[in-house]
Protein backbone atom coordinates (compact mmCIF):
# COMPACT_ATOMS: atom_id res chain seq x y z
CA UNK A 1 0.00 0.00 0.00
CA UNK A 2 0.99 3.43 -0.71
CA UNK A 3 0.79 6.71 1.24
CA UNK A 4 -2.06 8.73 -0.81
CA UNK A 5 -1.73 12.58 -0.60
CA UNK A 6 -5.49 12.23 0.80
CA UNK A 7 -5.34 9.93 4.04
CA UNK A 8 -3.81 12.39 5.90
CA UNK A 9 -6.92 12.66 7.95
CA UNK A 10 -8.00 8.97 7.64
CA UNK A 11 -5.40 6.41 8.12
CA UNK A 12 -5.28 4.25 11.14
CA UNK A 13 -2.96 4.34 13.87
CA UNK A 14 -4.84 7.16 16.48
CA UNK A 15 -4.30 5.14 20.06
CA UNK A 16 -0.42 5.12 20.98
CA UNK A 17 -0.69 8.97 19.82
CA UNK A 18 -4.30 9.54 22.54
CA UNK A 19 -1.57 9.16 25.14
CA UNK A 20 0.52 11.12 26.40
CA UNK A 21 4.37 9.95 26.49
CA UNK A 22 7.59 11.27 27.89
CA UNK A 23 5.84 13.68 30.17
CA UNK A 24 8.65 14.99 31.67
CA UNK A 25 9.71 16.56 28.49
CA UNK A 26 6.62 17.59 27.75
CA UNK A 27 6.35 19.59 31.03
CA UNK A 28 9.52 21.08 30.38
CA UNK A 29 9.24 22.10 26.71
CA UNK A 30 5.75 23.95 27.80
CA UNK A 31 7.70 25.56 30.80
CA UNK A 32 10.52 26.53 28.14
CA UNK A 33 7.97 28.53 25.97
CA UNK A 34 5.45 29.06 29.22
CA UNK A 35 8.01 31.09 31.60
CA UNK A 36 8.97 33.60 28.94
CA UNK A 37 5.58 34.47 27.66
CA UNK A 38 4.40 34.69 31.22
CA UNK A 39 7.04 37.62 31.99
CA UNK A 40 6.06 39.36 28.45
CA UNK A 41 2.14 38.57 29.60
CA UNK A 42 2.81 39.90 32.98
CA UNK A 43 4.53 43.44 31.68
CA UNK A 44 1.79 43.97 29.69
CA UNK A 45 -0.99 43.38 32.29
CA UNK A 46 1.53 46.20 34.26
CA UNK A 47 1.15 48.32 31.13
CA UNK A 48 -2.30 48.03 30.58
CA UNK A 49 -3.60 48.85 34.01
CA UNK A 50 -2.38 52.44 33.31
CA UNK A 51 -5.40 52.89 31.17
CA UNK A 52 -7.56 52.50 33.90
CA UNK A 53 -5.39 54.47 36.37
CA UNK A 54 -3.42 56.51 33.92
CA UNK B 1 17.29 16.65 4.04
CA UNK B 2 14.71 14.44 5.14
CA UNK B 3 11.86 15.28 7.44
CA UNK B 4 12.17 13.72 10.71
CA UNK B 5 10.08 11.35 11.23
CA UNK B 6 8.35 10.92 15.05
CA UNK B 7 9.00 7.85 17.18
CA UNK B 8 6.86 5.31 18.25
CA UNK B 9 4.59 7.13 20.67
CA UNK B 10 5.90 10.38 20.20
CA UNK B 11 3.51 13.22 21.62
CA UNK B 12 1.88 15.33 19.45
CA UNK B 13 1.97 18.16 22.12
CA UNK B 14 5.52 18.75 22.06
CA UNK B 15 4.90 19.85 18.96
CA UNK B 16 3.18 23.20 19.49
CA UNK B 17 6.18 24.29 21.96
CA UNK B 18 8.42 23.82 19.20
CA UNK B 19 6.30 25.92 17.16
CA UNK B 20 6.55 28.73 19.63
CA UNK B 21 9.71 28.70 20.79
CA UNK B 22 10.58 29.90 16.74
CA UNK B 23 7.39 32.06 16.77
CA UNK B 24 7.75 33.87 20.26
CA UNK B 25 11.39 34.45 19.18
CA UNK B 26 10.78 35.62 15.43
CA UNK B 27 7.79 38.06 16.91
CA UNK B 28 10.59 39.90 18.55
CA UNK B 29 10.47 42.14 14.96
CA UNK B 30 7.67 44.22 16.49
CA UNK B 31 9.66 45.48 19.12
CA UNK B 32 12.20 46.45 17.25
CA UNK B 33 10.84 50.53 18.05
CA UNK B 34 12.78 49.93 21.54
CA UNK B 35 15.92 50.06 19.50
CA UNK B 36 15.24 53.25 17.27
CA UNK B 37 15.85 56.21 19.83
CA UNK B 38 19.31 54.72 21.12
CA UNK B 39 20.64 53.72 17.39
CA UNK B 40 19.15 57.55 16.14
CA UNK B 41 20.94 58.93 19.16
CA UNK B 42 24.39 56.73 19.14
CA UNK B 43 24.23 56.90 15.51
CA UNK B 44 22.73 60.32 14.56
CA UNK B 45 20.21 58.44 12.21
CA UNK B 46 16.58 60.42 11.49
CA UNK B 47 13.24 58.25 12.37
CA UNK B 48 12.83 57.12 9.32
CA UNK B 49 16.38 55.76 8.80
CA UNK B 50 16.01 53.84 12.13
CA UNK B 51 13.40 52.26 10.74
CA UNK B 52 14.61 50.99 7.88
CA UNK B 53 16.07 47.34 9.29
CA UNK B 54 12.25 46.46 10.65
CA UNK B 55 10.79 47.54 7.12
CA UNK B 56 13.38 45.29 5.52
CA UNK B 57 12.96 42.63 7.96
CA UNK B 58 9.08 42.91 6.81
CA UNK B 59 9.81 42.90 3.06
CA UNK B 60 11.98 39.91 3.67
CA UNK B 61 9.59 38.10 5.64
CA UNK B 62 6.63 38.08 2.57
CA UNK B 63 9.50 37.42 0.42
CA UNK B 64 11.10 34.47 1.93
CA UNK B 65 7.78 32.98 3.08
CA UNK B 66 6.33 33.34 -0.53
CA UNK B 67 8.97 31.86 -2.39
CA UNK B 68 10.52 29.64 0.37
CA UNK B 69 7.44 27.87 1.15
CA UNK B 70 7.85 25.12 -1.65
CA UNK B 71 11.38 24.63 -0.34
CA UNK B 72 10.01 24.46 3.54
CA UNK B 73 7.52 21.55 2.48
CA UNK B 74 10.10 19.41 0.63
CA UNK B 75 12.76 19.75 3.31
CA UNK B 76 10.78 19.60 6.12
CA UNK B 77 9.87 21.58 9.53
CA UNK B 78 13.59 21.20 11.53
CA UNK B 79 15.39 21.76 7.82
CA UNK B 80 13.13 25.20 8.13
CA UNK B 81 13.55 25.92 12.26
CA UNK B 82 17.84 25.70 11.50
CA UNK B 83 17.51 28.12 8.40
CA UNK B 84 15.34 30.10 11.02
CA UNK B 85 17.50 30.18 13.70
CA UNK B 86 20.95 30.67 11.64
CA UNK B 87 19.39 33.42 9.58
CA UNK B 88 18.01 35.02 12.59
CA UNK B 89 20.67 34.57 15.15
CA UNK B 90 23.48 35.47 12.64
CA UNK B 91 20.82 38.43 11.06
CA UNK B 92 21.74 39.90 15.28
CA UNK B 93 25.20 39.27 15.23
CA UNK B 94 25.77 40.90 11.95
CA UNK B 95 24.02 44.02 13.49
CA UNK B 96 26.33 43.65 16.48
CA UNK B 97 29.04 44.32 14.56
CA UNK B 98 27.56 47.00 12.92
CA UNK B 99 26.57 48.49 15.73
CA UNK B 100 30.57 48.05 17.37
CA UNK B 101 31.75 49.20 14.26
CA UNK B 102 29.37 52.30 13.68
CA UNK B 103 28.08 50.85 9.92
CA UNK B 104 24.60 51.17 10.07
CA UNK B 105 24.81 49.30 6.77
CA UNK B 106 25.35 46.22 8.13
CA UNK B 107 22.99 46.20 11.08
CA UNK B 108 20.09 47.00 8.03
CA UNK B 109 21.46 43.92 6.31
CA UNK B 110 22.48 41.90 9.09
CA UNK B 111 19.15 42.40 11.02
CA UNK B 112 16.86 43.77 7.56
CA UNK B 113 18.13 41.19 4.82
CA UNK B 114 19.73 38.15 6.99
CA UNK B 115 17.16 38.48 9.75
CA UNK B 116 14.08 38.87 7.57
CA UNK B 117 14.54 35.76 5.63
CA UNK B 118 14.53 33.82 9.25
CA UNK B 119 11.33 35.64 9.67
CA UNK B 120 9.46 34.10 6.87
CA UNK B 121 10.81 30.66 7.18
CA UNK B 122 10.73 30.85 10.30
CA UNK B 123 6.88 32.17 10.29
CA UNK B 124 5.83 29.48 7.97
CA UNK B 125 7.61 26.13 9.26
CA UNK B 126 5.00 25.01 11.94
CA UNK B 127 2.60 25.82 9.82
CA UNK B 128 1.83 22.42 7.88
CA UNK B 129 3.62 20.27 10.63
CA UNK B 130 0.72 21.00 13.17
CA UNK B 131 -2.12 20.58 10.94
CA UNK B 132 -0.80 17.43 10.05
CA UNK B 133 -0.71 16.60 13.95
CA UNK B 134 -3.83 17.97 14.93
CA UNK B 135 -6.56 17.57 11.96
CA UNK B 136 -8.89 17.48 14.38
CA UNK B 137 -8.02 20.84 15.51
CA UNK B 138 -6.51 22.77 12.96
CA UNK B 139 -7.46 25.69 14.15
CA UNK B 140 -6.71 26.11 17.55
CA UNK B 141 -2.62 24.08 16.60
CA UNK B 142 -2.05 27.27 14.01
CA UNK B 143 -3.45 29.62 16.59
CA UNK B 144 -1.28 28.86 19.26
CA UNK B 145 1.85 29.32 16.90
CA UNK B 146 0.36 32.48 15.33
CA UNK B 147 -0.48 33.84 19.18
CA UNK B 148 3.41 33.25 19.69
CA UNK B 149 4.73 35.61 17.13
CA UNK B 150 2.10 38.60 18.85
CA UNK B 151 3.58 37.24 22.24
CA UNK B 152 7.20 37.56 20.82
CA UNK B 153 6.79 41.04 20.90
CA UNK B 154 5.65 41.59 24.49
CA UNK B 155 8.44 39.29 25.72
CA UNK B 156 11.13 41.36 23.23
CA UNK B 157 10.12 44.72 24.59
CA UNK B 158 10.86 44.90 27.85
CA UNK B 159 13.37 42.70 27.61
CA UNK B 160 15.59 44.78 25.22
CA UNK B 161 14.57 47.78 27.15
CA UNK B 162 15.98 46.68 30.18
CA UNK B 163 19.24 45.81 27.95
CA UNK B 164 19.69 48.98 27.03
CA UNK B 165 19.24 50.20 30.27
CA UNK B 166 22.21 47.72 31.25
CA UNK B 167 24.51 48.08 28.65
CA UNK B 168 23.87 51.58 27.74
CA UNK B 169 22.49 53.25 24.86
CA UNK B 170 25.40 54.10 23.22
CA UNK B 171 27.06 52.25 19.93
CA UNK B 172 28.93 49.70 22.24
CA UNK B 173 25.93 49.24 24.07
CA UNK B 174 23.25 48.56 21.58
CA UNK B 175 26.39 46.01 19.89
CA UNK B 176 26.08 44.06 23.28
CA UNK B 177 22.49 44.06 23.58
CA UNK B 178 22.35 42.61 20.00
CA UNK B 179 24.84 40.03 20.53
CA UNK B 180 22.94 39.04 24.06
CA UNK B 181 19.71 38.71 21.42
CA UNK B 182 21.55 37.02 18.86
CA UNK B 183 22.60 34.27 21.29
CA UNK B 184 19.98 33.76 23.47
CA UNK B 185 17.66 33.28 20.88
CA UNK B 186 19.98 30.54 18.86
CA UNK B 187 19.69 28.52 22.59
CA UNK B 188 15.55 29.39 22.81
CA UNK B 189 15.01 28.88 19.10
CA UNK B 190 17.10 25.52 19.04
CA UNK B 191 14.54 23.34 20.86
CA UNK B 192 12.05 23.78 18.14
CA UNK B 193 14.60 22.43 16.08
CA UNK B 194 15.67 19.24 18.26
CA UNK B 195 11.47 18.79 19.52
CA UNK B 196 9.82 19.28 16.29
CA UNK B 197 8.67 15.78 14.16
CA UNK B 198 6.55 15.04 11.29
CA UNK B 199 4.08 12.41 12.26
CA UNK B 200 5.06 9.14 9.87
CA UNK B 201 2.23 8.80 7.21
CA UNK B 202 0.88 5.69 8.98
CA UNK B 203 0.43 6.83 12.59
CA UNK B 204 -1.26 10.20 11.18
CA UNK B 205 -3.93 11.07 13.89
CA UNK B 206 -7.40 10.64 12.50
CA UNK B 207 -9.80 13.64 12.98
CA UNK B 208 -11.08 11.22 16.14
CA UNK B 209 -14.65 12.50 17.13
CA UNK B 210 -14.68 15.72 16.08
CA UNK B 211 -17.32 16.53 13.96
CA UNK B 212 -16.84 19.30 10.91
CA UNK B 213 -19.23 22.32 11.54
CA UNK B 214 -22.45 22.23 9.57
CA UNK B 215 -21.62 23.19 5.89
CA UNK B 216 -18.16 23.68 6.59
CA UNK B 217 -15.97 23.48 3.11
CA UNK B 218 -13.48 20.76 4.24
CA UNK B 219 -11.90 18.74 1.47
CA UNK B 220 -10.31 15.41 2.01
CA UNK B 221 -8.74 16.37 -1.42
CA UNK B 222 -5.10 18.16 -1.85
CA UNK B 223 -3.56 20.77 -4.20
CA UNK B 224 -0.38 21.28 -4.97
CA UNK B 225 0.91 25.35 -4.40
CA UNK B 226 1.74 25.84 -7.97
CA UNK B 227 -2.06 25.05 -8.72
CA UNK B 228 -3.63 26.57 -5.92
CA UNK B 229 -2.67 30.33 -6.82
CA UNK B 230 -4.30 29.46 -10.17
CA UNK B 231 -7.38 29.27 -8.24
CA UNK B 232 -10.05 31.64 -7.55
CA UNK B 233 -10.39 30.36 -3.43
CA UNK B 234 -6.95 31.34 -3.32
CA UNK B 235 -7.73 34.64 -4.51
CA UNK B 236 -10.70 34.84 -2.44
CA UNK B 237 -8.81 34.38 0.49
CA UNK B 238 -5.66 36.70 -0.53
CA UNK B 239 -8.51 39.76 -0.53
CA UNK B 240 -10.02 38.10 2.51
CA UNK B 241 -6.65 38.24 4.50
CA UNK B 242 -5.62 41.79 2.68
CA UNK B 243 -8.80 43.35 3.89
CA UNK B 244 -8.93 41.96 7.78
CA UNK B 245 -5.21 42.95 8.27
CA UNK B 246 -6.13 46.13 6.57
CA UNK B 247 -8.91 47.25 8.91
CA UNK B 248 -7.01 46.25 11.86
CA UNK B 249 -3.91 48.28 10.89
CA UNK B 250 -6.42 50.79 10.75
CA UNK B 251 -6.79 50.91 14.28
CA UNK B 252 -3.55 49.54 15.67
CA UNK B 253 -1.75 51.63 13.76
CA UNK B 254 -2.81 55.36 15.33
CA UNK B 255 -4.00 54.18 18.56
CA UNK B 256 -2.91 56.12 20.85
CA UNK B 257 -3.19 59.37 19.28
CA UNK B 258 -6.75 58.26 18.12
CA UNK B 259 -7.88 57.44 21.90
CA UNK B 260 -6.52 60.99 22.96
CA UNK B 261 -7.97 62.63 19.97
CA UNK B 262 -11.33 60.92 20.35
CA UNK B 263 -11.88 62.30 24.01
CA UNK B 264 -9.95 65.79 23.48
CA UNK B 265 -13.02 67.74 24.06
CA UNK B 266 -14.43 65.67 26.77
CA UNK B 267 -15.00 65.81 30.64
CA UNK B 268 -12.60 62.82 30.61
CA UNK B 269 -10.07 63.42 28.90
CA UNK B 270 -6.87 60.50 28.10
CA UNK B 271 -3.85 61.18 29.43
CA UNK B 272 -0.60 59.73 27.58
CA UNK B 273 0.00 57.42 30.47
CA UNK B 274 -3.84 55.72 30.06
CA UNK B 275 -3.34 56.52 25.78
CA UNK B 276 -0.17 53.82 26.26
CA UNK B 277 -2.02 51.61 28.52
CA UNK B 278 -4.87 51.16 25.81
CA UNK B 279 -2.18 50.06 23.17
CA UNK B 280 -1.14 47.77 25.58
CA UNK B 281 -4.43 46.01 26.39
CA UNK B 282 -4.43 45.99 22.50
CA UNK B 283 -1.68 43.63 21.82
CA UNK B 284 -3.07 41.27 24.21
CA UNK B 285 -6.92 41.67 22.28
CA UNK B 286 -3.89 40.84 19.49
CA UNK B 287 -3.01 37.80 21.08
CA UNK B 288 -5.97 36.10 22.26
CA UNK B 289 -7.87 36.93 19.36
CA UNK B 290 -5.20 34.78 17.57
CA UNK B 291 -5.59 31.38 20.28
CA UNK B 292 -9.53 32.34 20.98
CA UNK B 293 -10.62 32.66 17.74
CA UNK B 294 -9.13 30.28 16.02
CA UNK B 295 -9.53 27.81 18.28
CA UNK B 296 -13.59 28.96 18.09
CA UNK B 297 -13.52 28.29 13.79
CA UNK B 298 -12.68 24.59 14.69
CA UNK B 299 -16.14 24.19 16.02
CA UNK B 300 -18.04 27.02 13.52
CA UNK B 301 -16.43 26.69 10.71
CA UNK B 302 -13.75 29.00 8.69
CA UNK B 303 -16.29 30.77 6.75
CA UNK B 304 -18.24 31.19 9.15
CA UNK B 305 -15.44 32.54 11.47
CA UNK B 306 -14.91 34.93 9.02
CA UNK B 307 -17.94 35.97 8.15
CA UNK B 308 -17.87 36.94 11.93
CA UNK B 309 -14.33 38.87 11.61
CA UNK B 310 -15.27 40.38 8.58
CA UNK B 311 -19.33 41.75 9.24
CA UNK B 312 -18.98 41.99 13.01
CA UNK B 313 -15.60 44.01 12.27
CA UNK B 314 -17.69 46.21 10.20
CA UNK B 315 -20.08 46.82 12.68
CA UNK B 316 -17.79 47.39 15.27
CA UNK B 317 -16.21 50.32 13.14
CA UNK B 318 -19.70 51.50 12.51
CA UNK B 319 -20.57 51.78 16.48
CA UNK B 320 -16.82 53.62 16.46
CA UNK B 321 -17.69 56.24 13.59
CA UNK B 322 -21.04 57.05 15.32
CA UNK B 323 -20.87 56.71 18.99
CA UNK B 324 -17.22 56.52 19.69
CA UNK B 325 -16.53 59.76 21.19
CA UNK B 326 -19.78 59.09 23.51
CA UNK B 327 -18.89 56.83 25.58
CA UNK B 328 -15.10 55.52 26.30
CA UNK B 329 -16.29 52.05 27.74
CA UNK B 330 -17.60 51.67 24.16
CA UNK B 331 -14.91 52.91 22.29
CA UNK B 332 -12.86 51.06 23.84
CA UNK B 333 -14.79 47.85 23.65
CA UNK B 334 -15.40 48.05 19.66
CA UNK B 335 -11.23 48.08 19.06
CA UNK B 336 -10.37 45.71 21.46
CA UNK B 337 -13.12 43.23 19.52
CA UNK B 338 -11.91 44.69 16.23
CA UNK B 339 -7.78 43.92 17.09
CA UNK B 340 -8.99 40.47 18.17
CA UNK B 341 -10.11 39.73 14.84
CA UNK B 342 -7.29 40.96 13.18
CA UNK B 343 -5.27 38.72 15.04
CA UNK B 344 -7.61 35.95 15.00
CA UNK B 345 -7.98 36.55 11.15
CA UNK B 346 -4.24 35.54 11.05
CA UNK B 347 -4.35 32.40 12.81
CA UNK B 348 -7.24 31.04 11.30
CA UNK B 349 -6.41 31.67 7.69
CA UNK B 350 -3.72 28.79 7.69
CA UNK B 351 -6.14 26.01 8.90
CA UNK B 352 -8.80 27.81 6.16
CA UNK B 353 -6.40 26.96 3.62
CA UNK B 354 -6.09 23.81 4.60
CA UNK B 355 -9.59 23.05 4.23
CA UNK B 356 -9.80 23.91 0.88
CA UNK B 357 -6.34 22.46 -0.46
CA UNK B 358 -5.67 19.97 2.27
CA UNK B 359 -2.16 19.65 3.87
CA UNK B 360 -0.44 18.39 1.46
CA UNK B 361 1.51 21.80 0.77
CA UNK B 362 -0.33 24.49 3.18
CA UNK B 363 2.59 25.31 4.31
CA UNK B 364 4.26 27.18 0.54
CA UNK B 365 -0.15 28.11 0.05
CA UNK B 366 0.29 29.58 3.52
CA UNK B 367 3.66 31.52 2.49
CA UNK B 368 2.28 32.78 -0.76
CA UNK B 369 -0.71 34.00 1.00
CA UNK B 370 1.38 36.19 3.21
CA UNK B 371 1.91 38.95 0.18
CA UNK B 372 -1.80 39.81 0.86
CA UNK B 373 -0.04 40.87 4.70
CA UNK B 374 2.73 42.72 3.34
CA UNK B 375 0.11 44.60 1.28
CA UNK B 376 -1.85 45.26 3.94
CA UNK B 377 1.04 46.97 5.71
CA UNK B 378 1.71 49.14 3.22
CA UNK B 379 -2.23 50.10 2.35
CA UNK B 380 -3.24 50.19 6.36
CA UNK B 381 -0.88 53.16 7.45
CA UNK B 382 -1.04 54.38 4.17
CA UNK B 383 -5.24 54.79 4.39
CA UNK B 384 -5.19 55.94 7.97
CA UNK B 385 -1.98 59.04 7.85
CA UNK B 386 -3.24 60.06 4.63
CA UNK B 387 -6.97 60.75 5.68
CA UNK B 388 -5.58 61.79 9.19
CA UNK B 389 -3.41 64.66 7.92
CA UNK B 390 -5.96 65.15 5.32
CA UNK B 391 -8.50 65.69 7.63
CA UNK B 392 -6.28 67.85 9.97
CA UNK B 393 -5.76 70.03 6.80
CA UNK B 394 -9.09 70.72 6.57
CA UNK B 395 -9.16 72.22 9.57
CA UNK B 396 -10.92 69.02 11.32
CA UNK B 397 -10.21 67.75 14.93
CA UNK B 398 -10.83 64.97 17.32
CA UNK B 399 -12.54 62.12 16.41
CA UNK B 400 -13.68 64.16 13.16
CA UNK B 401 -9.84 63.38 11.83
CA UNK B 402 -11.06 59.80 11.47
CA UNK B 403 -14.55 59.58 10.44
CA UNK B 404 -13.57 59.10 7.13
CA UNK B 405 -11.01 56.56 7.61
CA UNK B 406 -13.70 54.43 9.20
CA UNK B 407 -15.79 54.80 6.47
CA UNK B 408 -13.35 53.37 4.14
CA UNK B 409 -12.17 50.72 6.38
CA UNK B 410 -15.84 49.53 6.73
CA UNK B 411 -16.28 49.38 2.88
CA UNK B 412 -12.91 47.56 3.01
CA UNK B 413 -14.44 44.52 5.18
CA UNK B 414 -17.75 44.57 3.52
CA UNK B 415 -15.03 43.70 0.57
CA UNK B 416 -13.56 41.45 2.64
CA UNK B 417 -16.84 39.87 3.37
CA UNK B 418 -18.28 39.28 -0.18
CA UNK B 419 -14.87 37.84 -1.24
CA UNK B 420 -15.55 35.57 1.79
CA UNK B 421 -18.88 34.54 0.29
CA UNK B 422 -17.56 33.46 -2.45
CA UNK B 423 -15.04 30.61 -1.76
CA UNK B 424 -16.49 27.49 -2.89
CA UNK B 425 -14.99 23.98 -2.82
CA UNK B 426 -12.03 23.74 -4.92
CA UNK B 427 -12.58 22.71 -8.54
CA UNK B 428 -11.37 18.69 -8.85
CA UNK B 429 -9.52 19.42 -12.32
CA UNK B 430 -6.99 21.65 -9.19
CA UNK B 431 -6.78 18.32 -7.42
CA UNK B 432 -3.56 16.68 -7.12
CA UNK B 433 -4.12 13.04 -8.85
CA UNK B 434 -3.81 10.32 -6.39
CA UNK B 435 -1.20 7.39 -7.02
CA UNK B 436 -3.29 4.85 -8.19
CA UNK B 437 -4.48 7.58 -11.13
CA UNK B 438 -1.46 8.62 -11.94
CA UNK B 439 1.75 8.02 -10.57
CA UNK B 440 3.84 10.09 -13.04
CA UNK B 441 2.15 13.25 -12.03
CA UNK B 442 2.31 12.68 -8.02
CA UNK B 443 5.34 15.16 -7.59
CA UNK B 444 8.75 14.31 -5.41
CA UNK B 445 7.19 15.46 -1.78
CA UNK B 446 4.72 12.85 -2.27
CA UNK B 447 7.38 10.64 -3.84
CA UNK B 448 9.43 10.94 -0.73
CA UNK B 449 6.33 9.84 1.91
CA UNK B 450 5.71 7.02 0.05
CA UNK B 451 9.05 5.97 0.56
CA UNK B 452 8.90 6.81 4.40
CA UNK B 453 5.88 4.62 4.17
CA UNK B 454 7.43 1.90 2.57
CA UNK B 455 10.19 2.15 4.85
CA UNK B 456 8.25 1.59 7.86
CA UNK B 457 6.22 -1.37 6.50
CA UNK B 458 9.48 -2.82 5.63
CA UNK B 459 10.83 -2.55 9.39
Amino acid sequence: MTSSPTNSSTTPGTGPLETPRRTGLIIFAWLWVGLPLAYGVYELVLKAKQLFTG
Amino acid sequence: MTPPLAPAGWSRWLVPPAALSVHLSIGQAYAWSVFKPALESALGLSGTASALPFQLGIVMLGLSAAFGGTLVERNGPRWAMTVALCCFSSGFLLAALGAATEQYWLIVFGYGFVGGIGLGIGYISPVSTLIKWFPDRPGMATGIAIMGFGGGALIASPWSAQMLESYGTDSGGIALAFLTHGLVYAVFMSLGVLLVRVPRPGDRPSQGTARPAAGALISTAQVSARSAVRTPQFWCLWVVLCMNVTAGIGILEKAAPMITDFFAKTDTPVSVSAAAGFVALLSAANMAGRIGWSSTSDLIGRKNMYRVYLGVGAVMYLLIALFGDTAKPLFVLCALVILSFYGGGFATIPAYLKDLFGTYQVGAIHGRLLTAWSTAGVLGPLIVNGVADSQEAAGRSGSGLYGLSFTIMIGLLVVGFVANELVRPVNPRHHVPTPNASKEEADDQLADEQQHDARDRAA
